[in-house]
């Protein structure tokens, strides 16, 4: 799940992966770049690198919710290949894991998508651990470079276990068991990138999903023009005043209201053109919560 | 805000804020006003503007030197507008190029580190963005300089990536990874130092020998600039401390955007930095005060039912939304200013569409100057 900053991305990763662990599933919730949304979204103190239940479906379905620490992801990988015990701990006491993260940007992403492939791909039982693994990415300006991992560390590492990693990834997050889903507003920017993103991972060959429309708000005027003198004459068959501040007030209102709407139409036009499927989200004016969340997975998933 | 911009004592101004909040769009507007009401010869540097705003700005090309704004309206006072959008890799080369030789800059640009890092460093952006203040602070040629900051995850990285680029850069870890055997002798790091030769050969093993080959380029080449770095990078910061700036916050009455506003409000304060306010932005605000959600949305029904006045009803259904959204947004914007009450605040009420002229920057400047 990607979208511009401020487009409800986290909300709606969370969203979709209560959605899927509906019918008894277990999902995972992935978050990435440290910012805690997840916690912050279910009302839970910061989540360690760990993975662990964040909620539950009436059907025995479960969510569970994963911050990936690149430091730590490091040290497991670097773990399960070298055995480095106590030895790993002084490494990352002295910041030498901060420091490997940071001088190659790919790799760190390598050890984030890798961990997203790792929990993807677990088996128990020879069965999937996962019904599905939803990834609250980076946003739209980021996107690109961190989803095409192995062009990255191709720079950096021309052989060895990391290069054989990011190709598996690669593979992964190009084959039919991704998707790509971007959220935005009705708003010029988020459209922007939107479409900026998509005619990226197009060209990188990543497979895309839906363009979720989020916050959108139900159309309120059936499109008869008003006009000063039908208020007036509106107002009093109602009982309500009728003085001139009121009149031209609500006309105003009106006004904004219908000059905003063509905008958002001419978006959603600009958007339907990418040819993606397309899924709007009502706004949940009365914030987040578990029955919103709920709401929202309906609808993603035209459940409801 | 025309009182901080009439403060000829204020030269620079930070613009910092989530993403999504409208903080390119405010630093425009408040350096357009500072040039045409206050006669300011003012400098706005934004980093990722929408397209039809940097057009409208004559920003066509990303060519990171600031360019004069024709066709704004300061005949009368005399000020200047001049614009520019930073190209983060570029200001990198200058940084490169400004603390060592031609020789030793080309080859620290062939080298892939460099490119990795000076493209897609995770805080480059946030960094360069304050080497550019840096820069354009240390040319003087501008009574003032309005400053939009990167989209960060975090309100806090353009704060936080001068210290940890530098502190990278300062090249101790680069230089004990590459010869451990230099930094040892001392009984106390014979811990440290032993974990380093395991950890560059395990590094080795896992990144494979070229790249430490590169690795090590890398550092030879950035030795001789690891002092300037860091002076460079402490020199901002003090700047950002001095009664000279003044931030901005920059928010939009939504849960998120508060809440890094607070966190960066109680931020600014441990580092003792100047806030000056917050910019409230896409603020709604119903024309019609007297009347109420509740009332309005029962007559549209009443008017739906009884027939004949639907457009009517759909402006009353129109101004019922209208009305509870104000009083959310006003419960949201509670929660910053029943914690920061001192901070001062400005609200600017949200346009119906988007801001891409220089006449619209004007509306948001005539916003953010109401008494």
């Amino acid at each position: 799940m990607t979208g511009k900053g401020g487009t409800g991305k986290t909300t709606v990763a969370a969203a979709l992966a209560l959605g899927l662990a509906a019918g008894g599933h277990r999902t995972l919730l992935v978050e990435v770049e440290g910012r805690q949304g997840i916690a912050e979204l279910f009302g839970l103190g910061p989540l360690p690198y760990e993975e662990r239940r964040v909620a539950g479906t009436a059907d025995g379905g479960e969510v569970r919710a994963l911050a990936v620490d690149p430091e730590l992801a490091l040290l497991e990988y670097l773990d399960m290949f070298y055995k480095l015990g106590a030895a790993g701990r002084a490494l990352r006491k002295f910041g030498a894991i901060d420091f490997a993260t940071t001088i190659a940007p790919g790799l760190r992403d390598v050890l984030l998508t890798g961990k997203v492939k790792e929990a993807t791909t677990r088996t128990a039982d020879r069965r999937r651990v996962y019904h599905a693994v939803v990834l609250d990415a980076p946003p739209t300006g980021r996107i690109g470079r961190f989803l095409n991992v192995t062009a990255e560390t191709a720079r950096l590492a021309k052989v060895g276990p990391i290069k054989t990693q990011s190709e598996n990834v690669a593979a992964l997050l190009r084959s039919p068991m991704t998707s790509v889903h971007v959220v935005t507003l009705l708003e010029e920017m988020p459209v922007q990138e939107t479409v900026d993103a998509i005619g990226e991972l197009n060209g990188l060959g990543i497979p895309i999903g839906k363009v979720v429309v989020n916050a959108g708000r139900p159309p309120l005027l059936t499109g008869t023009k008003v006009s000063q003198a039908e208020l007036r004459r509106g107002l009093a068959a109602a009982g309500l005043p009728t003085d001139r501040a009121t009149v031209s007030g609500l006309y105003a209102e009106a006004k904004a209201h219908l000059t905003r709407r063509e905008l958002e139409e001419s978006l959603r036009v600009e958007l339907a053109e990418l040819g993606q499927p397309m899924v709007e989200l009502p706004l949940l004016p009365s914030g987040v919560d578990r029955a919103a969340l709920d709401t929202l997975a309906a609808e993603l998933l035209g459940t409801r | 805000m025309d009182r901080i911009l009439a403060d000829l004592g204020v030269r620079i101004i930070v613009c910092c804020g989530s993403g999504g909040v409208g903080k390119t769009t405010t630093a425009a507007a408040i350096a357009l006003r500072a040039a045409e009401r206050h006669g300011r010869r003012t400098v706005v540097l934004t980093i990722d503007p929408a397209r039809r705003l940097a057009q409208s700005l004559g920003l066509t090309e990303l060519d990171n030197t600031p360019r004069q704004v024709k066709g704004i309206e300061a005949d009368e006072s005399g000020g200047e507008l001049h614009a520019m959008m930073l190209d983060m890799k570029r200001t990198f080369d200058e940084v490169v190029l400004a603390h060592t030789d031609p020789a030793r800059a080309t080859e620290i640009f062939a080298n892939p580190f460099y490119q990795a890092m000076s493209s897609t460093f995770a805080g480059t952006q946030e960094y360069m963005a304050m080497e550019k203040l840096g820069q354009l602070h240390a040319r003087g040629e501008w009574d003032l300089i309005v400053v939009d900051t990167p989209p960060s995850r975090s309100a806090l990285d353009f704060l936080d990536a001068p210290a940890r680029l530098s502190r990278f850069l300062d090249g101790r870890m680069l230089r004990l990874l590459l010869a451990p055997a230099r930094a040892g002798g001392r009984s106390m790091f014979s811990l440290v130092t032993a974990s380093f030769g395991m950890f560059s050969r395990v590094v080795q093993k896992v990144l494979g020998a070229q790249l430490l080959t590169d690795l090590s380029g890398f550092v030879a080449a950035l030795d001789s600039m690891f002092g300037g770095f860091r002076q460079r990078a402490e020199q901002t910061y003090r700047i950002l401390q001095a009664r000279e700036t003044a931030f901005l916050l920059v928010a939009a009455p939504e849960p998120d955007a508060i809440r890094e506003a607070a966190y960066f409000a109680g931020r600014l304060g441990e580092e003792r930095m100047p806030l000056a306010g917050l910019v409230l932005n896409r603020v709604h605000r119903t024309a019609v005060e007297g009347l109420s959600a509740e009332r309005s949305r029962a007559a549209a029904d009443e008017l739906e039912r009884a027939g004949g006045h639907d457009a009517t009803a759909d402006a009353l259904r129109v101004h019922a939304a209208l009305a509870e959204q104000a009083v959310r947004e006003r419960r949201v914007a509670a929660a910053f200013t029943d914690a920061y009450p001192a901070v001062p605040m400005v609200e600017v009420a949200a346009q119906p569409a988007d801001v891409h002229d220089v006449d619209g920057l004007r509306t948001v400047g005539d916003a953010l100057s109401q008494p």
